[in-house]
């Protein structure tokens, strides 16, 4: 990112005026720069009583009025986030516990238990399963790329990973809906190689093909997030484990990766969040039971115009993020109090 | 990462260009020892062969599907390519055409609703004494660590009683609340990025706060400007959760489309609207690293 402009800061005033008026102009709009600590003119303010107090009163002024001005700014985007997420989230929170005439109820949870149990265990099931799996093959392809001796296999490798990283679920899921079928190119690869026989092509279209489509979407991203954190790390002590005959695997473990364990958490975190909130790739994949709580949710909406049962299911995967969330927070306070 | 490539390959140099560098391999540099680095070779070939399947085989199959006239159970190859359903997407009456031109303009929309908030926001984050700063960053961060579809029911249900529901403003407001949250952040990394000192000498030599910003902070900031501008521009594009519950039944974006070719079993319309979106993806994926280094798109996340 070499994007230092030529022409640099405008040389209007090309004679900087010299000595003590330079300190007089600096003091002049010091209250204007909109740097932290304290406001210019109190630091260098000589000595005498009253006209010190004076100036530091009017710093204190500007700094609050300063202050009021940058969160001026921040509330807009503020705003936004508040009435078109926080407030329909919140929506969604009494929803799940209101019956027709407004009074509190649990009804729409037994009911959501009563005849989703299923999906949510298989929600589960797929979730987790898709996030340690794309842990590691996002380990081991980052750890390749910081590791790895054989510049070319690094560079192809380097190229090679990130196709999938931008390409939207909807998109993966229509990709393996017709790879993975039982007539898809899958199959046809691995009878065409001898790995199966005809008679044993079937089709991947259920729990399988849903876990393929998050981790061949989302593994890339990890790995990008991943590999950027291992390339600043400091590498000398990879260096010196390497060469006191630790193999790479070994240095990857022991040294790499607990160095990079907060960004890793991060990735994973946003995918186990992301896979909870997709709708089309179940949808597409697998749409019938067991499915995800996601299709569930856009069934009861849609067929039954049910958004209390909807809500709570959606109260009940929301629980299921806030879980990954906390052990994300978990992992990144144990990391605060050791350092 | 340039300077890490540079080290590693200074590092790797003396080792005569093999890729053991361990001082044992050229000591006893025996047929065990050869033969033992061909099958390497091999292994690594094959393991690269195997990735590289996994993630263009199933892109392959799309481009085949898009092409093929007539393909069924058990031909392993298209019986017929042509044309003839590219004509149909493209037929002037067609409504593929009509969701490109929705889905672009809704994305252009969003673009400029987010960063109108955002780069204020991001200015503020990246530059400015803020009180609760963690806390305002904390609830920027809020829409990607939640679950939104919660979110998006409710606020259809909201929006189908104010007249909101299947127009392009509500799903531009949906829209810009999500990609919002990605720009913010990518702006105050921007902003945080440029040389406090470039700003001071500017106002040093006069310039007013606002001259100093437009001429010094913003084109310094530009390159992440730009990369969260493009984000949230694909963001929408993509979108396909929020627009299925808001926009329903008027707006038709190309994931839309594409959705509902491929339920209604158009396999060939589908993967052809499939491959349009593919386009700004790809597109994308190859140049981010000019726009944005991995050691910043990491930041991002904190």
């Amino acid at each position: 990112m070499a994007f230092i402009r030529s022409e640099g800061p405008p040389r209007g005033a090309d004679s900087a005026p010299a000595g003590g008026s330079a300190a007089a102009e600096r003091r002049a709009w010091g209250d204007q720069i909109p740097s932290e600590g304290p406001p210019r003119g109190a630091d260098c303010a000589p000595a005498g009583g009253s006209a010190a107090a004076e100036r530091r009163a009017w710093g204190d002024h500007i700094r609050s009025d300063r202050r009021l001005a940058a969160f001026a700014l921040v509330l807009p985007a503020l705003l936004v986030v508040g009435v078109f997420f926080v407030a329909p989230l919140v929506l969604s929170a009494v929803g799940a516990f209101r019956d027709a005439d407004g009074a509190f109820t649990l009804a729409h949870f037994a009911k959501s238990l009563d005849l989703y149990t299923r999906d949510l265990i298989f929600t589960i099931g797929i979730v987790v399963l898709s996030t340690v799996l794309i842990a590691i093959v996002a380990i081991a392809i980052a750890g390749y790329l910081t590791l790895g001796e054989h510049p070319r296999a690094v560079a192809v490798l380097r190229w090679l990973y990130r196709w999938p990283l931008f390409i939207p679920f909807v998109v993966a899921g229509q990709i393996m809906r017709t790879f993975l079928a039982k007539n898809g190119m899958l199959n046809h690869v691995l009878i065409g190689t001898g790995l199966i026989e005809p008679i044993s092509a079937q089709s991947m279209l259920d729990w399988r093909g849903i876990v393929i489509a998050f981790v061949w979407k989302q593994a890339p991203f990890v790995t990008l997030l991943l590999a950027g954190a291992m390339a600043a790390l400091e590498r000398q002590h990879i260096e010196a484990a390497r060469n006191l005959g630790a193999p790479r695997w070994r240095v990857l473990i022991d040294i790499v990766l607990p160095q990079v364990r907060g960004t890793l958490l991060v990735g994973l975190v946003l995918s186990f969040v992301a896979m909870l909130s997709v709708l089309s790739v179940p949808l597409m994949i697998n749409p019938n039971s067991p499915t995800m709580i996601t299709v569930d949710v856009a069934y009861r909406i849609n067929t039954f115009a049910d958004y209390a049962v909807a809500n709570a299911l959606c109260l009940l995967s929301l629980l299921l993020a806030a879980f990954g969330a906390a052990f994300y927070l978990r992992h990144a306070v144990r990391k605060v109090e050791n350092a | 990462m340039s300077a890490a490539d540079a080290r590693r390959s200074a590092n790797s140099a003396p080792s005569g260009g093999s890729e053991t560098a361990k001082p044992r391999a050229w000591v006893d540099g025996t047929s065990g020892a050869i033969a033992a680095r061909y099958g390497q070779n091999v292994l690594r070939a094959l393991v690269l062969a195997l990735l590289a399947f996994a993630i263009f085989g199933p892109l392959l199959n799309l481009v085949l599907w898009a092409f093929a006239e007539k393909w069924y159970f058990p031909s392993k190859l298209p019986l017929e390519y042509g044309l003839t359903f590219w004509r149909r997407v493209f037929a002037p009456r067609g409504n593929a055409l009509a969701s490109l031109g929705t889905s672009i303009w809704i994305a252009v929309l969003t673009v400029i609703v987010s960063l109108a908030v955002a780069i204020p926001a991001g200015y503020a984050l990246g530059r400015l004494k803020l009180p609760w700063r963690g806390l305002i960053l904390l609830a920027f961060l809020l829409p990607q660590a939640v679950p939104n579809l919660p979110v998006y029911v409710n606020i259809a249900q909201v929006f189908y009683r104010i007249g909101l529901a299947g127009t392009i403003s509500g799903v531009v407001l949906v829209h810009a609340s999500h990609g919002l949250v990605l720009a913010v952040w990518i702006a105050s990394a921007a902003f945080a990025s440029v040389d406090a000192s470039l700003e001071e000498a500017a106002r040093n030599m006069g310039a007013s706060a606002w001259t100093c910003f437009r001429t010094v902070t913003l084109p310094l900031a530009a390159p992440g400007l730009m990369a969260s501008a493009i984000f949230v521009f694909l963001e929408s594009v993509d979108e396909f959760t929020g627009t299925y519950f808001v926009g329903v039944p008027d707006v038709t974006t190309l994931p839309l489309l594409m959705f509902n070719a491929s339920m209604g079993g158009n396999y060939q319309i589908a993967s052809i609207t499939a491959l349009l979106l593919l386009v700004p993806s790809i597109a994308f994926m190859l140049v981010v690293e000019r726009f944005l280094k991995a050691d910043v798109l990491a930041m991002v996340g904190r």
